[in-house]
Protein backbone atom coordinates (compact mmCIF):
# COMPACT_ATOMS: atom_id res chain seq x y z
CA UNK A 1 0.00 0.00 0.00
CA UNK A 2 1.27 3.43 -0.81
CA UNK A 3 1.06 6.40 1.48
CA UNK A 4 -1.51 8.07 -0.82
CA UNK A 5 -3.73 4.99 -0.32
CA UNK A 6 -3.17 4.85 3.39
CA UNK A 7 -3.53 8.52 4.17
CA UNK A 8 -7.32 8.90 3.60
CA UNK A 9 -7.93 5.62 5.46
CA UNK A 10 -5.93 6.81 8.42
CA UNK A 11 -7.40 10.28 8.63
CA UNK A 12 -10.94 8.89 8.39
CA UNK A 13 -10.13 6.33 11.11
CA UNK A 14 -8.58 8.95 13.31
CA UNK A 15 -11.61 11.15 12.98
CA UNK A 16 -13.95 8.21 13.69
CA UNK A 17 -12.04 7.35 16.85
CA UNK A 18 -12.09 10.92 18.11
CA UNK A 19 -15.79 11.24 17.25
CA UNK A 20 -16.73 8.09 19.20
CA UNK A 21 -14.45 8.87 22.13
CA UNK A 22 -15.47 12.53 22.26
CA UNK A 23 -19.19 11.83 22.45
CA UNK A 24 -18.91 8.91 24.81
CA UNK A 25 -16.65 10.93 27.12
CA UNK A 26 -19.16 13.77 27.15
CA UNK A 27 -21.97 11.36 28.04
CA UNK A 28 -19.81 9.52 30.59
CA UNK A 29 -18.96 12.79 32.34
CA UNK A 30 -22.57 13.96 32.28
CA UNK A 31 -23.74 10.66 33.75
CA UNK A 32 -20.76 9.66 35.89
CA UNK A 33 -20.26 12.96 37.69
CA UNK A 34 -23.68 13.03 39.36
CA UNK A 35 -23.51 9.29 39.97
CA UNK A 36 -20.12 9.58 41.65
CA UNK A 37 -21.29 12.52 43.78
CA UNK A 38 -24.39 10.56 44.80
CA UNK A 39 -22.24 7.57 45.77
CA UNK A 40 -20.41 9.82 48.23
CA UNK A 41 -23.46 11.68 49.53
CA UNK A 42 -25.52 8.54 50.17
CA UNK A 43 -22.70 6.72 51.94
CA UNK A 44 -22.51 6.35 55.73
CA UNK A 45 -22.08 9.79 57.27
CA UNK A 46 -22.94 11.49 53.97
CA UNK A 47 -25.26 14.44 53.64
CA UNK A 48 -27.96 12.30 52.00
CA UNK A 49 -27.14 9.09 53.84
CA UNK A 50 -29.14 6.25 52.35
CA UNK A 51 -27.30 2.99 52.76
CA UNK A 52 -29.72 0.89 50.72
CA UNK A 53 -29.51 3.19 47.71
CA UNK A 54 -25.76 3.40 48.17
CA UNK A 55 -25.28 -0.38 48.26
CA UNK A 56 -27.52 -0.98 45.26
CA UNK A 57 -25.89 1.74 43.15
CA UNK A 58 -22.44 0.65 44.23
CA UNK A 59 -23.17 -2.93 43.22
CA UNK A 60 -24.52 -1.92 39.80
CA UNK A 61 -21.47 0.24 39.21
CA UNK A 62 -19.13 -2.58 40.22
CA UNK A 63 -20.76 -5.13 37.94
CA UNK A 64 -20.95 -2.75 34.98
CA UNK A 65 -17.36 -1.71 35.47
CA UNK A 66 -15.93 -5.20 35.58
CA UNK A 67 -17.92 -6.41 32.56
CA UNK A 68 -15.59 -7.08 29.58
CA UNK A 69 -16.40 -4.37 27.08
CA UNK A 70 -16.89 -6.67 24.12
CA UNK A 71 -19.56 -8.56 26.07
CA UNK A 72 -21.21 -5.34 27.22
CA UNK A 73 -21.35 -4.21 23.62
CA UNK A 74 -23.08 -7.37 22.45
CA UNK A 75 -25.38 -7.46 25.48
CA UNK A 76 -26.51 -3.90 24.88
CA UNK A 77 -27.35 -4.41 21.20
CA UNK A 78 -31.09 -4.25 21.58
CA UNK A 79 -30.81 -1.14 23.74
CA UNK A 80 -28.46 0.41 21.17
CA UNK A 81 -30.96 -0.31 18.40
CA UNK A 82 -33.70 1.30 20.48
CA UNK A 83 -31.62 4.45 20.99
CA UNK A 84 -29.94 4.93 17.61
CA UNK A 85 -32.05 2.77 15.32
CA UNK A 86 -29.05 0.65 14.33
CA UNK A 87 -26.37 -1.57 15.81
CA UNK A 88 -23.72 -0.80 13.23
CA UNK A 89 -21.53 2.26 12.79
CA UNK A 90 -20.07 5.09 14.81
CA UNK A 91 -23.28 6.24 16.46
CA UNK A 92 -24.14 2.71 17.49
CA UNK A 93 -20.72 2.30 19.10
CA UNK A 94 -21.13 5.44 21.18
CA UNK A 95 -23.97 3.85 23.20
CA UNK A 96 -22.03 0.92 24.71
CA UNK A 97 -18.89 3.05 25.01
CA UNK A 98 -20.73 5.67 27.06
CA UNK A 99 -22.54 3.10 29.16
CA UNK A 100 -19.30 1.26 29.83
CA UNK A 101 -17.54 4.49 30.79
CA UNK A 102 -20.21 5.93 33.12
CA UNK A 103 -19.52 3.55 36.03
CA UNK A 104 -15.79 3.73 35.35
CA UNK A 105 -15.85 7.52 35.58
CA UNK A 106 -18.28 7.47 38.52
CA UNK A 107 -15.82 5.46 40.64
CA UNK A 108 -13.04 7.91 39.79
CA UNK A 109 -15.33 10.84 40.69
CA UNK A 110 -16.20 9.13 43.97
CA UNK A 111 -12.52 8.82 44.89
CA UNK A 112 -11.83 12.44 43.93
CA UNK A 113 -14.81 13.80 45.90
CA UNK A 114 -13.91 11.75 48.96
CA UNK A 115 -10.55 13.49 49.07
CA UNK A 116 -12.25 16.85 49.70
CA UNK A 117 -11.80 17.85 53.33
CA UNK A 118 -14.97 17.24 55.33
CA UNK A 119 -14.28 20.43 57.27
CA UNK A 120 -15.12 22.45 54.17
CA UNK A 121 -18.51 20.79 53.97
CA UNK A 122 -19.09 21.60 57.62
CA UNK A 123 -18.06 25.21 57.04
CA UNK A 124 -20.58 25.67 54.26
CA UNK A 125 -23.29 24.02 56.36
CA UNK A 126 -22.50 26.38 59.20
CA UNK A 127 -23.10 29.27 56.80
CA UNK A 128 -26.56 27.93 56.09
CA UNK A 129 -25.72 26.24 52.78
CA UNK A 130 -27.88 23.47 51.34
CA UNK A 131 -26.58 20.13 50.15
CA UNK A 132 -26.75 21.47 46.59
CA UNK A 133 -24.63 24.46 47.66
CA UNK A 134 -22.11 22.07 49.16
CA UNK A 135 -21.90 20.10 45.90
CA UNK A 136 -21.71 23.18 43.68
CA UNK A 137 -19.43 25.43 45.74
CA UNK A 138 -17.24 22.93 47.56
CA UNK A 139 -17.16 19.33 46.37
CA UNK A 140 -16.88 19.85 42.62
CA UNK A 141 -14.63 22.97 42.58
CA UNK A 142 -12.28 21.60 45.23
CA UNK A 143 -12.00 18.23 43.47
CA UNK A 144 -11.64 19.79 40.02
CA UNK A 145 -7.94 19.00 39.44
CA UNK A 146 -8.61 15.35 40.36
CA UNK A 147 -11.75 15.33 38.24
CA UNK A 148 -9.77 16.51 35.23
CA UNK A 149 -7.19 13.77 35.76
CA UNK A 150 -10.08 11.29 36.02
CA UNK A 151 -11.48 12.54 32.73
CA UNK A 152 -8.10 12.05 31.07
CA UNK A 153 -7.93 8.49 32.38
CA UNK A 154 -11.44 7.88 31.08
CA UNK A 155 -10.60 9.23 27.61
CA UNK A 156 -7.55 7.00 27.36
CA UNK A 157 -9.56 3.97 28.50
CA UNK A 158 -12.26 4.82 25.96
CA UNK A 159 -9.70 4.91 23.14
CA UNK A 160 -8.85 1.37 24.16
CA UNK A 161 -12.50 0.31 24.22
CA UNK A 162 -13.16 2.02 20.87
CA UNK A 163 -10.73 -0.34 19.17
CA UNK A 164 -13.17 -3.11 19.94
CA UNK A 165 -15.99 -1.06 18.52
CA UNK A 166 -14.40 -1.75 15.17
CA UNK A 167 -15.92 -5.21 15.39
CA UNK A 168 -19.40 -3.74 14.96
CA UNK A 169 -18.28 -1.79 11.92
CA UNK A 170 -17.77 1.47 13.76
CA UNK A 171 -14.49 2.27 12.08
CA UNK A 172 -11.68 3.94 13.92
CA UNK A 173 -8.02 3.20 14.36
CA UNK A 174 -8.53 -0.17 16.03
CA UNK A 175 -10.66 -1.27 13.11
CA UNK A 176 -7.89 -0.32 10.65
CA UNK A 177 -5.29 -2.21 12.62
CA UNK A 178 -7.42 -5.37 12.66
CA UNK A 179 -8.79 -5.28 9.13
CA UNK A 180 -5.62 -4.21 7.34
CA UNK A 181 -2.84 -5.13 9.69
CA UNK A 182 -4.16 -8.50 10.98
CA UNK A 183 -6.45 -9.76 8.26
CA UNK A 184 -4.58 -8.43 5.18
CA UNK A 185 -1.02 -8.55 6.50
CA UNK A 186 -0.46 -4.86 5.81
CA UNK A 187 2.19 -4.70 8.54
CA UNK A 188 3.33 -1.24 7.57
CA UNK A 189 -0.16 0.23 7.93
CA UNK A 190 -0.55 -1.51 11.28
CA UNK A 191 2.63 0.06 12.63
CA UNK A 192 1.57 3.48 11.43
CA UNK A 193 -1.75 2.97 13.19
CA UNK A 194 0.04 2.05 16.38
CA UNK A 195 2.19 5.18 16.04
CA UNK A 196 -0.85 7.39 15.47
CA UNK A 197 -2.58 5.87 18.51
CA UNK A 198 0.50 6.48 20.62
CA UNK A 199 0.63 10.10 19.52
CA UNK A 200 -3.09 10.67 20.15
CA UNK A 201 -2.89 9.13 23.63
CA UNK A 202 0.24 11.10 24.51
CA UNK A 203 -1.30 14.38 23.42
CA UNK A 204 -4.47 13.73 25.44
CA UNK A 205 -2.52 12.66 28.51
CA UNK A 206 -0.25 15.68 28.26
CA UNK A 207 -3.15 18.12 27.83
CA UNK A 208 -5.02 16.58 30.76
CA UNK A 209 -2.00 16.64 33.05
CA UNK A 210 -1.26 20.22 32.10
CA UNK A 211 -4.84 21.33 32.82
CA UNK A 212 -4.92 19.55 36.19
CA UNK A 213 -1.55 20.92 37.18
CA UNK A 214 -2.33 24.50 36.24
CA UNK A 215 -5.51 24.31 38.35
CA UNK A 216 -3.50 22.90 41.23
CA UNK A 217 -1.05 25.75 40.95
CA UNK A 218 -3.74 28.41 40.84
CA UNK A 219 -5.74 26.82 43.62
CA UNK A 220 -2.62 26.44 45.62
CA UNK A 221 -3.14 22.93 46.85
CA UNK A 222 0.58 23.43 46.48
CA UNK A 223 0.41 23.55 50.27
CA UNK A 224 1.02 19.86 51.00
CA UNK A 225 3.94 19.48 48.61
CA UNK A 226 6.57 21.62 50.40
CA UNK A 227 5.31 20.35 53.75
CA UNK A 228 6.16 16.80 52.66
CA UNK A 229 9.62 17.91 51.69
CA UNK A 230 10.05 19.40 55.15
CA UNK A 231 8.92 16.19 56.78
CA UNK A 232 11.38 13.91 55.03
CA UNK A 233 14.59 14.87 56.85
CA UNK A 234 12.76 14.66 60.15
CA UNK A 235 11.60 11.13 59.34
CA UNK A 236 15.14 10.20 58.36
CA UNK A 237 16.62 11.44 61.62
CA UNK A 238 13.85 9.62 63.45
CA UNK A 239 15.06 6.35 61.96
CA UNK A 240 18.68 6.85 62.86
CA UNK A 241 17.80 7.99 66.35
CA UNK B 1 -27.73 34.61 74.26
CA UNK B 2 -26.98 30.91 74.02
CA UNK B 3 -28.81 28.56 76.34
CA UNK B 4 -28.68 24.80 76.33
CA UNK B 5 -30.80 22.69 78.63
CA UNK B 6 -30.23 19.02 79.22
CA UNK B 7 -28.27 18.74 76.00
CA UNK B 8 -27.45 15.10 75.32
CA UNK B 9 -25.71 13.52 72.39
CA UNK B 10 -25.29 9.80 72.03
CA UNK B 11 -23.37 8.26 69.14
CA UNK B 12 -24.20 4.76 68.08
CA UNK B 13 -21.54 2.80 66.33
CA UNK B 14 -21.64 -0.92 65.79
CA UNK B 15 -24.17 -1.57 68.55
CA UNK B 16 -22.19 0.40 71.11
CA UNK B 17 -23.40 3.67 72.51
CA UNK B 18 -21.03 6.50 73.26
CA UNK B 19 -22.38 9.41 75.27
CA UNK B 20 -20.57 12.53 74.13
CA UNK B 21 -22.82 14.98 75.94
CA UNK B 22 -24.62 14.07 79.11
CA UNK B 23 -27.22 16.66 80.05
CA UNK B 24 -25.29 19.87 79.46
CA UNK B 25 -26.82 23.09 80.78
CA UNK B 26 -24.97 26.13 79.58
CA UNK B 27 -25.85 29.77 79.64
CA UNK B 28 -23.85 32.32 77.67
CA UNK B 29 -24.82 35.93 78.32
CA UNK B 30 -25.06 38.49 75.56
CA UNK B 31 -21.77 40.22 74.78
CA UNK B 32 -19.47 37.94 76.76
CA UNK B 33 -16.63 35.70 75.74
CA UNK B 34 -17.38 32.26 77.13
CA UNK B 35 -14.74 29.56 77.13
CA UNK B 36 -15.41 25.86 77.38
CA UNK B 37 -12.31 23.97 78.37
CA UNK B 38 -11.68 20.28 78.65
CA UNK B 39 -9.42 17.51 77.47
CA UNK B 40 -9.93 15.91 74.09
CA UNK B 41 -12.85 13.53 74.25
CA UNK B 42 -14.60 15.59 76.92
CA UNK B 43 -17.37 16.50 74.49
CA UNK B 44 -16.41 20.08 73.67
CA UNK B 45 -16.58 19.58 69.92
CA UNK B 46 -19.95 17.87 70.12
CA UNK B 47 -21.20 20.71 72.30
CA UNK B 48 -20.22 23.49 69.90
CA UNK B 49 -21.57 21.53 66.94
CA UNK B 50 -24.86 21.04 68.71
CA UNK B 51 -25.19 24.79 69.21
CA UNK B 52 -25.65 25.39 65.48
CA UNK B 53 -27.02 21.92 64.98
CA UNK B 54 -24.26 20.64 62.74
CA UNK B 55 -24.82 17.71 65.09
CA UNK B 56 -28.38 16.84 65.99
CA UNK B 57 -28.69 16.53 69.75
CA UNK B 58 -30.21 13.27 70.97
CA UNK B 59 -32.15 15.17 73.65
CA UNK B 60 -32.35 18.62 75.15
CA UNK B 61 -32.80 22.05 73.66
CA UNK B 62 -30.58 24.76 72.24
CA UNK B 63 -31.71 28.32 71.89
CA UNK B 64 -29.67 31.11 70.36
CA UNK B 65 -30.79 34.72 70.54
CA UNK B 66 -34.19 33.71 71.83
CA UNK B 67 -34.85 31.22 69.05
CA UNK B 68 -35.25 27.55 69.89
CA UNK B 69 -33.13 25.87 67.24
CA UNK B 70 -33.93 22.34 68.30
CA UNK B 71 -37.56 23.04 67.41
CA UNK B 72 -36.42 23.59 63.81
CA UNK B 73 -35.10 20.07 63.46
CA UNK B 74 -37.48 18.39 61.15
CA UNK B 75 -37.38 16.64 57.87
CA UNK B 76 -39.67 19.24 56.34
CA UNK B 77 -38.32 21.65 53.75
CA UNK B 78 -39.70 24.61 55.68
CA UNK B 79 -37.96 23.66 58.92
CA UNK B 80 -34.71 23.10 57.01
CA UNK B 81 -34.95 26.56 55.55
CA UNK B 82 -35.53 28.16 58.95
CA UNK B 83 -32.59 26.25 60.40
CA UNK B 84 -30.30 27.34 57.58
CA UNK B 85 -31.38 30.94 58.06
CA UNK B 86 -30.64 30.68 61.80
CA UNK B 87 -27.25 29.13 61.06
CA UNK B 88 -26.33 31.99 58.75
CA UNK B 89 -26.68 34.30 61.76
CA UNK B 90 -24.20 32.24 63.77
CA UNK B 91 -20.60 32.63 62.65
CA UNK B 92 -18.19 29.75 63.09
CA UNK B 93 -14.42 29.51 62.93
CA UNK B 94 -12.52 26.25 62.80
CA UNK B 95 -9.26 24.81 64.02
CA UNK B 96 -8.11 24.00 60.50
CA UNK B 97 -9.58 27.17 59.01
CA UNK B 98 -11.58 25.27 56.37
CA UNK B 99 -10.96 27.74 53.57
CA UNK B 100 -11.63 26.74 49.97
CA UNK B 101 -8.24 26.32 48.33
CA UNK B 102 -9.57 27.08 44.85
CA UNK B 103 -10.95 30.49 45.82
CA UNK B 104 -9.11 33.70 46.55
CA UNK B 105 -9.25 35.20 50.03
CA UNK B 106 -11.93 37.65 48.92
CA UNK B 107 -14.01 34.92 47.27
CA UNK B 108 -13.78 32.85 50.43
CA UNK B 109 -15.20 35.71 52.46
CA UNK B 110 -17.90 36.22 49.83
CA UNK B 111 -19.05 32.59 50.04
CA UNK B 112 -21.53 33.04 52.92
CA UNK B 113 -22.87 36.13 51.15
CA UNK B 114 -23.40 34.10 47.98
CA UNK B 115 -25.36 31.62 50.04
CA UNK B 116 -27.44 34.48 51.46
CA UNK B 117 -28.10 35.68 47.92
CA UNK B 118 -26.37 39.06 48.24
CA UNK B 119 -25.69 40.81 44.91
CA UNK B 120 -22.19 40.81 43.40
CA UNK B 121 -21.18 44.41 44.03
CA UNK B 122 -22.50 44.39 47.61
CA UNK B 123 -20.67 41.12 48.23
CA UNK B 124 -17.29 42.45 47.21
CA UNK B 125 -17.83 45.71 49.16
CA UNK B 126 -18.67 43.76 52.30
CA UNK B 127 -15.84 41.28 51.84
CA UNK B 128 -13.22 44.01 51.45
CA UNK B 129 -14.60 45.84 54.48
CA UNK B 130 -14.32 42.67 56.58
CA UNK B 131 -10.81 41.95 55.34
CA UNK B 132 -9.83 45.45 56.42
CA UNK B 133 -11.39 44.78 59.81
CA UNK B 134 -9.22 41.71 60.36
CA UNK B 135 -6.14 43.46 58.97
CA UNK B 136 -5.85 41.63 55.65
CA UNK B 137 -7.02 44.34 53.24
CA UNK B 138 -3.97 43.77 51.03
CA UNK B 139 -4.44 40.00 50.66
CA UNK B 140 -7.83 39.99 48.93
CA UNK B 141 -6.47 38.46 45.72
CA UNK B 142 -4.19 35.89 47.35
CA UNK B 143 -5.01 32.22 47.63
CA UNK B 144 -5.17 30.58 51.06
CA UNK B 145 -2.05 28.49 50.31
CA UNK B 146 -0.04 31.71 50.10
CA UNK B 147 -0.99 32.77 53.64
CA UNK B 148 0.43 31.92 57.05
CA UNK B 149 -1.68 30.08 59.63
CA UNK B 150 -2.58 33.25 61.49
CA UNK B 151 -3.59 34.98 58.27
CA UNK B 152 -5.74 32.02 57.28
CA UNK B 153 -7.53 32.18 60.60
CA UNK B 154 -8.12 35.90 60.08
CA UNK B 155 -9.75 35.06 56.76
CA UNK B 156 -11.80 32.43 58.60
CA UNK B 157 -12.92 35.06 61.09
CA UNK B 158 -13.76 37.58 58.35
CA UNK B 159 -15.80 34.88 56.63
CA UNK B 160 -17.60 34.03 59.85
CA UNK B 161 -18.58 37.68 60.25
CA UNK B 162 -19.96 38.05 56.73
CA UNK B 163 -23.52 37.30 57.70
CA UNK B 164 -23.48 39.94 60.48
CA UNK B 165 -23.82 37.32 63.21
CA UNK B 166 -24.54 38.14 66.82
CA UNK B 167 -22.86 34.96 67.94
CA UNK B 168 -19.47 33.58 66.98
CA UNK B 169 -18.57 29.96 67.66
CA UNK B 170 -14.88 29.20 67.79
CA UNK B 171 -13.87 25.56 67.52
CA UNK B 172 -10.27 25.40 68.78
CA UNK B 173 -9.52 28.38 66.56
CA UNK B 174 -6.00 28.83 67.90
CA UNK B 175 -4.98 25.24 68.50
CA UNK B 176 -3.11 24.95 65.22
CA UNK B 177 -1.21 28.21 65.74
CA UNK B 178 2.02 29.13 67.48
CA UNK B 179 1.85 31.02 70.81
CA UNK B 180 2.45 34.46 69.35
CA UNK B 181 -0.09 34.06 66.57
CA UNK B 182 -2.50 32.63 69.14
CA UNK B 183 -2.21 35.85 71.13
CA UNK B 184 -2.87 38.03 68.11
CA UNK B 185 -5.91 35.99 67.07
CA UNK B 186 -7.30 36.08 70.62
CA UNK B 187 -6.72 39.82 70.68
CA UNK B 188 -8.70 40.09 67.45
CA UNK B 189 -11.55 38.05 68.92
CA UNK B 190 -11.55 40.25 72.02
CA UNK B 191 -11.59 43.39 69.83
CA UNK B 192 -14.49 42.12 67.78
CA UNK B 193 -16.32 41.16 70.95
CA UNK B 194 -15.99 44.74 72.23
CA UNK B 195 -16.47 46.66 68.99
CA UNK B 196 -19.32 44.65 67.52
CA UNK B 197 -20.87 43.47 70.76
CA UNK B 198 -20.32 39.94 69.49
CA UNK B 199 -21.07 37.07 71.84
CA UNK B 200 -18.28 34.50 71.54
CA UNK B 201 -18.47 30.86 72.56
CA UNK B 202 -15.10 29.24 72.24
CA UNK B 203 -13.87 25.78 73.01
CA UNK B 204 -10.27 25.05 73.71
CA UNK B 205 -7.95 22.73 75.55
CA UNK B 206 -5.54 25.55 76.41
CA UNK B 207 -5.99 27.22 79.78
CA UNK B 208 -4.11 30.29 78.53
CA UNK B 209 -6.84 30.97 75.99
CA UNK B 210 -9.47 31.07 78.71
CA UNK B 211 -7.23 33.18 80.90
CA UNK B 212 -6.49 35.80 78.28
CA UNK B 213 -9.89 36.41 76.69
CA UNK B 214 -12.74 34.80 78.56
CA UNK B 215 -15.22 36.55 80.83
CA UNK B 216 -16.72 33.23 81.83
CA UNK B 217 -15.63 29.65 81.57
CA UNK B 218 -16.92 26.13 81.94
CA UNK B 219 -14.96 22.97 82.56
CA UNK B 220 -16.09 19.82 80.78
CA UNK B 221 -15.32 16.27 81.79
CA UNK B 222 -16.77 13.14 80.24
CA UNK B 223 -19.64 14.95 78.56
CA UNK B 224 -20.68 16.97 81.60
CA UNK B 225 -20.13 20.55 82.62
CA UNK B 226 -18.36 20.18 85.95
CA UNK B 227 -17.95 23.86 86.78
CA UNK B 228 -19.06 27.06 85.18
CA UNK B 229 -19.28 30.74 85.95
CA UNK B 230 -17.49 34.04 85.48
CA UNK B 231 -13.78 34.00 86.20
CA UNK B 232 -14.48 35.88 89.47
CA UNK B 233 -17.18 33.43 90.53
CA UNK B 234 -14.92 30.48 89.85
CA UNK B 235 -12.15 31.99 91.92
CA UNK B 236 -14.61 32.60 94.76
CA UNK B 237 -15.58 28.95 94.74
CA UNK B 238 -13.46 27.06 97.28
CA UNK B 239 -11.86 24.03 95.74
CA UNK B 240 -12.69 25.07 92.19
CA UNK B 241 -10.60 22.94 89.90
CA UNK B 242 -10.89 25.45 87.10
CA UNK B 243 -9.69 28.33 89.31
CA UNK B 244 -6.77 26.20 90.44
CA UNK B 245 -5.86 25.51 86.84
CA UNK B 246 -6.37 29.10 85.75
CA UNK B 247 -4.24 30.44 88.58
CA UNK B 248 -1.87 27.68 89.62
CA UNK B 249 0.27 28.37 92.66
CA UNK B 250 2.95 26.13 94.06
CA UNK B 251 5.45 26.19 96.87
CA UNK B 252 6.10 24.23 100.05
CA UNK B 253 6.54 25.45 103.62
CA UNK B 254 10.17 26.25 104.35
CA UNK B 255 10.03 24.93 107.93
CA UNK B 256 7.81 23.03 110.36
CA UNK B 257 6.55 26.02 112.37
CA UNK B 258 5.30 27.96 109.40
CA UNK B 259 1.78 28.67 108.20
CA UNK B 260 1.13 28.50 104.46
CA UNK B 261 -1.92 30.31 103.14
CA UNK B 262 -3.53 30.55 99.71
CA UNK B 263 -4.93 34.03 99.24
CA UNK B 264 -7.50 34.45 96.49
CA UNK B 265 -8.01 37.90 95.06
CA UNK B 266 -11.18 38.83 93.29
CA UNK B 267 -13.44 41.82 93.25
CA UNK B 268 -12.76 45.09 95.07
CA UNK B 269 -10.48 43.69 97.77
CA UNK B 270 -7.89 43.05 95.12
CA UNK B 271 -7.28 46.76 94.67
CA UNK B 272 -5.92 47.12 98.25
CA UNK B 273 -2.22 46.43 98.89
CA UNK B 274 -3.20 43.93 101.61
CA UNK B 275 0.04 42.04 101.91
CA UNK B 276 2.10 45.09 102.82
CA UNK B 277 -0.70 46.31 105.11
CA UNK B 278 -0.63 42.97 106.90
CA UNK B 279 3.12 43.12 107.26
CA UNK B 280 3.08 46.66 108.68
CA UNK B 281 0.07 46.22 110.97
CA UNK B 282 1.29 43.06 112.70
CA UNK B 283 4.99 43.57 112.13
CA UNK B 284 5.50 40.10 110.63
CA UNK B 285 7.68 38.93 107.77
CA UNK B 286 5.79 37.44 104.90
CA UNK B 287 7.34 35.26 102.20
CA UNK B 288 5.61 34.86 98.89
CA UNK B 289 5.95 31.24 97.75
CA UNK B 290 4.09 31.54 94.51
CA UNK B 291 1.60 33.76 92.77
CA UNK B 292 -0.62 33.84 89.71
CA UNK B 293 -2.16 37.25 89.33
CA UNK B 294 -3.72 38.84 86.28
CA UNK B 295 -5.43 42.12 85.71
CA UNK B 296 -8.80 41.43 84.19
CA UNK B 297 -10.95 44.42 83.38
CA UNK B 298 -8.90 46.71 85.68
CA UNK B 299 -9.26 44.37 88.67
CA UNK B 300 -6.58 42.16 90.03
CA UNK B 301 -7.63 38.57 89.90
CA UNK B 302 -5.69 35.59 90.97
CA UNK B 303 -4.14 33.68 93.79
CA UNK B 304 -1.04 33.98 95.91
CA UNK B 305 0.60 31.48 98.24
CA UNK B 306 2.23 33.16 101.22
CA UNK B 307 4.06 31.92 104.27
CA UNK B 308 3.78 33.39 107.77
CA UNK B 309 6.16 32.60 110.63
CA UNK B 310 4.63 30.52 113.42
CA UNK B 311 1.99 27.83 113.58
CA UNK B 312 -1.63 28.25 112.56
CA UNK B 313 -2.66 28.95 116.18
CA UNK B 314 -0.17 31.84 116.29
CA UNK B 315 -1.59 33.41 113.15
CA UNK B 316 -5.30 33.47 113.86
CA UNK B 317 -5.30 37.25 114.16
CA UNK B 318 -3.46 38.06 110.90
CA UNK B 319 -5.65 35.53 109.06
CA UNK B 320 -8.69 37.23 110.54
CA UNK B 321 -7.35 40.54 109.24
CA UNK B 322 -7.02 39.15 105.72
CA UNK B 323 -10.56 37.77 105.85
CA UNK B 324 -11.82 41.17 106.95
CA UNK B 325 -10.34 42.61 103.78
CA UNK B 326 -12.71 40.38 101.86
CA UNK B 327 -10.08 37.91 100.72
CA UNK B 328 -10.60 34.23 100.57
CA UNK B 329 -8.03 32.37 102.64
CA UNK B 330 -7.29 28.68 102.50
CA UNK B 331 -4.63 27.13 104.68
CA UNK B 332 -2.36 24.70 102.92
CA UNK B 333 -1.16 21.48 104.50
CA UNK B 334 -3.04 22.13 107.75
CA UNK B 335 -4.39 19.20 109.76
CA UNK B 336 -7.84 18.04 108.80
CA UNK B 337 -9.76 19.52 111.74
CA UNK B 338 -8.00 22.83 111.14
CA UNK B 339 -9.08 23.08 107.54
CA UNK B 340 -12.59 22.18 108.64
CA UNK B 341 -12.41 25.05 111.13
CA UNK B 342 -11.11 27.34 108.40
CA UNK B 343 -14.02 26.51 106.16
CA UNK B 344 -16.45 27.14 108.98
CA UNK B 345 -14.71 30.43 109.58
CA UNK B 346 -15.07 31.37 105.95
CA UNK B 347 -18.79 30.88 106.15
Amino acid sequence: MTWSEMQPLLSQACWDTLYMVGWSTAIAVAGGLPLGVLLVLTDRGGLLQNLVANKVTGQIVNVARSMPFIILMVALMSFTRWVTGTTIGREAAIVPLAIGAIPFFARLVETAIREVDGGLVEAVQSMGGTTWTVVRKVLVPEALPSLISSTTTTVVALIGYSAMAGTVGAGGLGDIAIRYGYQRFETQLMWITVAVLAVVISVIQFAGDWAARSLHRRGGRSGPAPRLRLLKPAAATGKTG
Amino acid sequence: MITTTGLTKVYRSGGREITALDGVDLHVREGEVFGVIGQSGAGKSSLIRCVNLLERPTAGTVSVDGQDLTALVGRGARAGKELRRARSRIGMVFQHFNLLSTRTVQDNVELPLEILGVSGRERSRKALELLDLVGLGDKAKSYPAQLSGGQKQRVGIARALAGDPKVLLSDEATSALDPETTRSILQLLRDLNRRLGLTVLLITHEMDVVKSVCDSAALMERGRVVESGTVGELLATPGSELAAQLFPVGGEATGSDRTVLDVTFHGDAATQPVISQLSRTYNIDISILGAAIDTVGGLQVGRMRIELPGRYEDNVVPIGFLREQGLQIDTVGAPAQDSALVKDGAK
